[in-house]
């Protein structure tokens, strides 16, 4: 039999109905897994206690045959959701010791469904990163960086800001994992550590419980190693919720049944202003490669136009850090984390959000006071907001001549830990072909599609039409058996 | 676009962060790069274009004026690095 930690989720639901074994072996597994991945950093609080209850509980469920559809199923959570009574971070040094008196929506509907949790997994201060290196908790090193851990050749990025969340499931330590993505934050890592990430459509998942980003673009989403694992992930973690004033009321469709393998006749938009220049020739090739997977398959490619894809970034390095400094005024010193005391109150703002917050979070929260500050709010944040119309214009156009666009994932395979940290803007073009589809609202994912020449893994993404997963899913899916991704990081739990 | 360090400070002063005056000009520096990144947006034609500020199509909800949840402060003081008598305690503001 196939370890337990090597399992997909529906391998694992199967074996669990059929008592191949329990919940709780299958945690104790993955408990014992989180522990041989210390070394990578992936966790920031550790829940072996809680996941081993939470199994038993699901034993005892499926004894009764109340089994949930995601019972017993070991995930981790990125620890920008808020989990009641576990520590939540976000990253950030000003969160210290906070500890929630409440439970996001869409964690609760994880548990609701049986899923078992194994702990807190690492991010980039705030979500604000591609890179997971941001945390005041450390960095997280990719499991598909060469060499023992510990003594690595080279410490590959896992991407992010879900990198914690990507390493933990490429590194078998959990079935699944909880992201979020603002500008790219769940498909970037997927792509880069070889699993799959769905961005959903903005007001598909409630964001009631996350700490908030940038509100206008965050959503929650799944990643899993297999397409069908993120359809049953997200189904749970779909749905309405009065809780959240922008959560569509809306029903949710049992997205493992849109995996029909059939996708004759579907139109594939390829967009030709995403043939930026820096797109490694590797990609570039993975690409054309992804192009002629699903023509075999039956779908007709179609040259698609988005004009504005050159200003999307630019247009969300005003928008995200506006709402940011907006979003992060609450921590203050006065209602939970961190407090560094002063001469009066102002004094103590200004030190505990000095001390609290590292360099990345303070250069947003300063670009989006400036560009809202009084003379600049017309220039910098209204400019912004009409380009991101434009934005959407451009992929309302193009869905009228295609179904569903086809993508890579990021320019180029995963850097390492060291590059690209002198200049802020070059770090944030690794999200060129993840932003515009934040500030259109789309569903949208990163499927493993092959490794580059530095054995290091690359993904493809599709984009949907608003609420169309299901079309997503359905090509992702086809997509995901084409190219038969097998490889298995250097290290594995 | 090009920031000097005065109006770094100004901006971390409205910002109420603590930026020490030695990080000021490597700050001032590094959101000048990003001010200047952001300036290709005047390239784009945005005559009549609305500037977004929904991206899905949908009203907000409405729902009665009412109170539907509550009544447990201690809950709600329970993270506050300073609390007493139902009540966060900051530094005093009135002379």
């Amino acid at each position: 039999m196939t370890a337990l930690t090597h399992l997909t989720m529906a391998e694992a639901l199967n074996g669990l109905a059929k008592k191949e074994f329990t919940a709780v072996e299958l945690t104790e597994a993955h408990v014992r897994a989180v522990e041989a991945v210390r070394p990578f950093n992936i966790f920031i609080t550790e829940t072996p206690d809680a996941a081993l209850s939470m199994a038993k509980a699901s034993d005892e469920r499926r004894a009764k045959g109340a089994a949930g559809p995601m019972d017993g199923l070991p995930i981790a959570v990125k620890d920008l959701f808020c989990t009641k009574g576990v520590s939540t971070t976000a990253g950030s040094h000003i969160l210290d010791g906070f500890k929630p008196e409440y439970e996001s929506t869409v964690t609760s509907q994880l548990w609701r469904d049986g899923a078992v949790m194994l702990g807190k997994v690492n991010l980039d201060e705030f979500a604000m990163g591609s890179a997971t290196i941001t945390a005041h908790q450390g960095e997280t090193v990719s499991p598909w960086s060469p060499g023992a851990p510990g003594a690595w050749e080279k410490k590959i990025v896992a991407g992010g800001s879900s990198g914690g969340s990507a390493a933990v499931i490429a590194a078998r330590a959990a079935l699944g994992a909880t992201g979020t993505d603002t500008g790219g934050s769940i498909r970037q890592p997927a792509g880069y550590t070889g699993t799959v990430g769905i961005k959903p459509t903005y007001g598909r998942c409630s964001r009631w419980g996350i700490v908030a980003y940038a509100s206008s673009l965050d959503q929650a989403g799944p990643m899993t190693r297999t397409v069908e694992d993120a359809a049953i992930m997200l189904r749970s973690m779909c749905g309405f919720d009065p809780k959240d004033s922008t959560s569509v009321d809306m029903a949710v469709p049992d997205f493992r049944a849109a995996l029909t393998g059939d996708i004759r006749g579907l139109r594939v938009g390829i967009p030709k202003e995403y043939r930026v220049e820096g797109l490694s020739p590797e990609i570039a090739a993975l690409w054309d490669q992804g192009i002629a997977w699903l023509k075999e398959a039956g779908a007709e490619p179609v040259e698609v136009s988005l004009p504005h894809t050159k200003y999307a970034l630019a247009a969300y390095y005003i928008i995200a850090p506006a709402e940011a400094s907006s979003n992060l005024a609450r921590y203050d010193g006065v209602r939970y984390g961190l407090r560094v005391e002063g001469g009066n109150l102002k004094e103590m703002y200004e030190n505990t959000r000095g001390a609290g917050f590292g360099k990345e979070v303070q250069r947003r929260i300063l670009i989006g006071t400036y560009v809202l500050s009084a003379g600049y709010y017309d220039a910098y944040y209204n400019k912004a907001r009409q380009v991101r119309t434009r934005i959407k214009w451009d992929f309302d156009e193009a869905f009228k001549s295609c179904d569903v666009i086809l993508t890579p994932t990021a320019p180029s395979t995963p850097f390492a830990i060291g590059e690209k940290m002198d200049d802020p803007v070059q770090m944030y073009l690794n999200d060129v072909f993840t932003v515009p589809i934040n500030l259109a609202g789309l569903p949208a994912m990163s499927v493993p599609a092959g490794l580059g020449a530095d054995g290091l893994p690359l993904g493809l993404q599709l984009i949907g039409r608003p609420f169309d997963e299901e079309t997503l899913l359905r090509v992702g899916h086809v997509v995901e058996k084409a190219a038969n991704f097998t490889a298995l990081p250097p290290f594995v739990a | 676009m090009s920031l000097d360090k005065a109006t770094v400070a100004k901006i971390a002063h409205l910002a109420r962060i603590k930026v020490p005056d030695e990080e000021l000009e490597s700050l001032a520096g590094e959101l000048s790069q990003i001010l200047t990144f952001v300036e290709q947006l005047n390239e784009v034609d945005t005559k009549d274009v609305p500037p977004m500020t929904s991206v899905a199509a949908q009203k907000l909800r409405r729902r009665k004026d009412e109170v539907t949840d509550g009544g447990y402060a201690a809950q709600v003081l329970s993270n506050g690095p300073e609390t007493a008598e139902g009540f966060y305690v900051v530094p005093k503001v009135v002379e």
